[in-house]
């Protein structure tokens, strides 16, 4: 793949400063699901989120959401820009109103974990597409297709023009995500499961939202699935818009992110440049290297131990535990620097043919760029 | 050795997913079966478990034939095998605490005495700590619960194990860990394996040979019967 990957632009579409999660527990103690993250999302980019199951990824998307439940507090901020210099909105502090009139689904399209619970079973594709349009507010004016051309003519419009921009609308929004036209009189159960995640997609798409986020899209898909999946998803950020995968599929990740983000016990551990992530010199914390070389593809191997409970994190580094390059100053919580939160890191990108590793055994990707 | 020969199953009489099927695995063999999702692999990977009749063709294990499927199957042939899903939260009783989750099988087979003994030996080979024994599935992470259901499964010390998509929703690290115990299991049992998934990286390098679902139903549809390709 050789998506463009070096750009820098200007604003962030999201931009993520110090958001910690925390829910209240029975007994008054407290679970830490996600503990000063921070980043920045370019529009045009796609970041990966990604960590096992419990780690606290789908947290912060809630988090983002305005979806987290009662007994949650949160701190720090996360702010959603415009595109036409409107204000940022503050995600964290927005109240449920503004959050549902105008950010969930207009600003952040949402592409579902599970596009089967998404979509209602007893009505055909084209009638959700065309119900949310109308929720959203008959849509955007969207330049895509030459469509557009009648949206004037539909503002003050007869019923039958306003069927025809309502339907136009909802067609295009089903192009964007590549779903067939000619499967949109279907129901969910009569499409196939990559069909049915491309009409999920057409329903996050249908706000023409700057922000894209989608929460496992490829889980249980197969590989082709995925990759059909995610190259759609890419595609969309191609466009311009901002994508934020949260994933545990590492391979959905390395095919389309420009930039990785790897969390742990409710930290991001490491957040760096997916093509150095995934090649060479590889990944620099020891957890996002031991996930890597459990891939079948790479050692296969499994990192030892579970993760510590978010309620009981330990003081210092919460991977200490299981880190093969743990030793006394792992007692001291490491604070990232330069992309990684670790006292050890491995070796960055610059110097490639630097002597990679020393202590350890069986790294077969120590060798010069 | 675990045969399956001619099988044709599904739902619905008239529109079986699983058609003249034929696949063999021999004693202590991992067999990969490879397919996109809903090709009917799983509905197979049932067949073989005794878990789904199906409309036509035999299942016979270490050489004998079940004379039927579910609850009609004997419970010895039943036990010999150990099944894990892809989803452990719809195969997983909530309201069971994990350690009871994982001597279910001894409880359901009147080996209700063995429960603790086997449950002390299992939990940490499979990687769960004694404090999470006592939680019910809501309190555990996807990756913890399916290692529970994969001791669920081994709780038995069956001949033969069948896992569908048992990786399928966890990280590569847990999936790792899923798939050494399962090796580790058969390294000291010489149980057979049928592992059912969509990943061709990982069954490739988790199985002795995989086969591809593509093959196995297109070839059996112009193979004589009795010359499934998979016995190749
Ligand atoms: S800080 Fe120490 S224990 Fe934590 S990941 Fe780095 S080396 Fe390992």
């Amino acid at each position: 793949m050789t998506a463009p990957r070096t750009t820098a632009p200007p604003a962030p579409v999201l931009s993520v400063r110090e958001l910690s999660v925390r829910f209240r527990m029975r007994g008054g103690h407290h679970v830490r699901a996600v503990s000063g993250a921070s980043f920045d999302l370019a529009p045009g980019s796609c970041l990966a989120l990604v960590g096992e199951s419990g780690c606290g990824k789908s947290v912060l998307a809630s988090a983002l959401l305005g979806l987290l439940p009662g007994n949650a507090e949160t701190s720090g901020a996360a702010h959603l820009t415009a595109a036409d210099g409107a204000p940022a909105v503050e995600l964290l502090t927005a109240d449920e109103p503004l959050l549902a009139r105008t950010v969930r689904g207009r600003r952040i399209g949402l592409v579902p974990q599970s596009p089967a619970a998404h979509l209602t079973p007893v009505r055909t594709i084209r009638a959700q597409l065309e119900e949310t349009v109308r929720e959203l507010g008959g849509g955007p004016a969207a330049p895509a297709a030459g469509a557009a051309r009648g949206t004037s003519a539909a503002r003050r419009p007869g019923r039958r023009a306003a069927r025809e921009a309502l339907r136009a609308a909802a067609e295009r929004a089903a192009d964007r995500a590549a779903f067939p036209l000619d499967h949109l009189d279907r129901y969910p159960h009569q499409l196939s499961g990559g069909l049915a995640q491309r009409a999920a997609s057409a329903l996050a798409l249908v706000g023409d939202a700057r922000l894209l986020l989608a929460d496992e899209p490829t889980t249980g898909l197969d590989r082709d699935l995925v990759a059909r999946t995610v190259d759609a998803l890419r595609a969309h950020a191609d466009d311009g818009r901002a994508l934020l995968m949260i994933t545990h599929d590492l391979a959905a990740a390395e095919r389309i992110a420009d930039h990785v983000a790897v969390m742990y016990a409710g930290r991001i551990v490491e957040h760096a440049d997916a093509a150095t992530f995934f090649g060479t010199p590889g990944p620099r914390h020891p957890y996002a290297r031991g996930l890597l070389d459990a891939l079948p593809g790479r050692a296969f191997a499994p990192i030892p131990g579970l993760p510590p409970e978010l309620g009981a994190l330990p003081d210092g580094c919460a991977f200490a535990a299981r880190c093969p390059r743990a030793d006394a100053r792992c007692a001291v919580r490491p604070e990232p620097s330069d992309g990684v939160a670790c006292h050890h890191p491995h070796p960055g990108p610059p110097p490639a043919d630097a002597p990679e590793k020393s202590e350890e055994k069986g790294d077969r990707r120590a060798r010069t760029a | 050795m675990l045969e399956l020969r001619d099988i044709t199953a599904g739902y619905e009489r008239r529109r079986p997913v699983v058609s003249g099927v034929s696949l063999t695995v021999a004693p202590g063999e991992s067999v990969g079966l490879l397919g996109p999702s809903g090709c009917g692999k799983s509905t197979l990977a049932r067949v073989a478990a005794l878990l789904h009749r199906p409309d036509a063709g035999t299942v016979t294990v270490d050489g004998v034939a079940a004379p039927g499927w579910r609850h009609r199957a004997p419970r010895a042939l039943r036990t010999s095998f150990g099944v894990v899903f892809q989803q452990p939260r719809l195969s997983a009783d909530p309201r069971l605490r994990l350690a009871d989750l994982i001597a279910e099988p001894l409880r359901a087979t009147g080996r209700r005495a063995q429960a603790s003994a086997a449950v002390a030996e299992l939990a940490p080979a499979v990687g769960l700590t004694a404090d999470l024994l006592t939680r019910r599935p809501h309190e555990v992470s996807d990756g913890q619960l399916q290692r529970a259901c994969l001791a669920r499964a081994l709780v038995l010390e069956p001949r033969w194990l069948i896992c569908d998509e048992m990786t399928a929703m966890l990280d590569a690290s847990t999936t790792a860990a899923l798939v050494a115990v399962v090796e580790a299991y058969r390294a000291r049992t010489g149980a057979g394996l049928l592992a059912v998934g969509h990943d061709r990286t990982l069954l490739e390098r988790w199985c002795d040979r995989t086969v591809r679902w593509s093959d196995l139903a297109g070839t059996e549809r112009v193979t004589a019967p009795g010359e499934g390709p998979a016995a190749a």
